[in-house]
């Protein structure tokens, strides 16, 4: 039988710790249970396992319970063939048993301790009011947590949609000036449509144009990364490589690597770095040449730090 | 002054005329677009022989209204289609970044 995971308070996911104990087995198990009395013989509980597709059948008189009698029994007395004993001669009488109260995580460790697959279950009065077997659990787990997780995902979309936070992912690709801009363009409509001061718009579309450029001139490709709250646009780009020989001299105004054919579109002119440097509140370049290149670029939308026009 | 206005003052052809009657008093004259980025004011003409569609992605950016060509520089259809959606209108002309600077200079009483 395979081992039920640790379903400790410590280790458990909040969600499923909250579902479990939450949960009282009462709405978990099976109520009003098939049920057989002691002088019932066993060929009636052989019929009524086989009607019912149940293993299992609590021995009760007008709700007071006496014992269980399962299909092992059954089996046993089939071998012997003494169907006409009744079920008092042939039930475990001392039986587990669940209340109804309980949360489910005591049904649940209760079916980890014993190897029976199913427990009846008693009310306060200690009458039988139901069964509850691994499937109810598993049922009502199942059912349970597809309401958690429609819950979350609704409110992950609320999230999205209002206001100017926004965070988004856009991929560059290797000499790709045909959708060059593409990212920086999207972000800029976005923080005019929320009425962000233009100057610092114009700030976030300097940096965030340089940096996604640089990776379309000069990188074999790579992501640029927004993160926009109210308090600042935090523009994260990564590349897969080739990585800076020397960052000082990349980030010197006028110093370029650019061929040719990149000049002649009106790039590398040296300008890219310092660009973005100049306009970012928090500006931080690592490169590793072989690896690629790392930058991150912030720009406070709640005061203006940097003073001079962008 | 209009933009409208210009587009009918100026010695060259309209490629595509932005519907908004922008207000433009300004130029920029420069072919590095990193340049433009970083000096380009909103409400700027800007005059450049750089005939692709990165220019309408950094006039954009920059906030530019129109785009000169000089030199009649042919523009390919997929920068007229960015201009036309991103509503900023584009001339190409003759004459040079010199001659169209200073022909612009003249309309704009700078």
């Amino acid at each position: 039988m395979n081992r039920l995971p640790d379903l400790s308070l410590e280790t458990s996911p909040l969600t499923l710790v909250e579902v479990i104990y939450s949960t009282a087995i009462r709405d978990v198990m099976s109520a009003d249970p098939i049920v057989v009395t002691r002088d019932t013989p066993m060929s009636t509980v052989q019929q009524r396992m086989r009607d019912h597709g149940v293993s299992g059948l609590p021995v009760a008189e007008e709700g007071r319970l006496f014992g269980i009698i399962s299909v092992h029994d059954l089996i046993e007395i089939l071998q012997q063939g003494k169907l006409h004993m009744p079920v008092s001669d042939c039930m475990t009488e001392r039986v587990v048993t669940l209340e109804e109260e309980m949360p489910l995580s005591m049904a649940i460790s209760t079916f980890s301790k014993y190897p029976y697959g199913r427990f009846p279950v008693l009310n306060a009065a200690q009458r039988l009011t139901g069964i509850i077997t691994v499937r109810d659990i598993n049922v009502s787990l199942v059912n349970r947590l597809l309401q958690q997780v429609s819950k979350f995902e609704s409110m992950l979309d609320s999230e999205v949609t209002p206001g100017l936070a926004l965070n988004r992912v856009f991929q560059t690709r290797k000499h790709d000036f045909e959708n060059g801009g593409k990212a920086s363009t999207t972000i800029k409509k976005h923080l005019v449509e929320h009425h962000v001061d233009r100057s610092l718009v114009k700030r976030v579309a300097i940096a965030s144009y340089e940096l996604e450029m640089n990776q379309v001139v000069h990188s074999i490709g790579g992501t640029i990364s927004y993160r926009i709250t109210p308090e600042a646009v935090e523009i994260l780009v990564q590349d897969r490589g080739p990585g800076i020989a020397n960052v000082d001299n990349a980030l010197t105004e006028g110093f370029t690597t650019a061929d040719d054919w990149i000049k002649s579109l009106g790039f590398g002119a040296g300008l890219g770095l310092p660009n973005a440097k100049r306009v970012s509140d928090i500006f931080f370049i690592h490169s590793e040449p072989g690896v690629g290149t790392t930058v991150k670029a912030v720009i406070h939308l709640q005061k203006q730090t940097k003073e001079q026009e962008a | 002054m209009k933009l409208t206005e210009i587009a009918t003052t100026g010695n060259w052809e309209t490629l595509q005329n932005a519907s908004a009657d922008a207000d433009v008093n300004r130029a920029y004259t420069s072919d590095l677009l990193s340049d433009v980025m970083a000096h380009a004011h909103d409400s700027d003409i800007l005059i450049t022989i750089q005939a692709h569609n990165n220019t309408v992605a950094v006039a954009s950016l920059a906030g530019v209204q129109a785009i000169v060509i000089c030199n009649d520089r042919p523009v390919p259809g997929d920068m007229l289609a960015s201009a036309q959606k991103e509503n900023i209108a584009l001339f190409r002309t003759k004459a040079n970044q010199f001659e169209t600077s200073c022909m612009v200079g003249k309309m704009l009483e700078v």
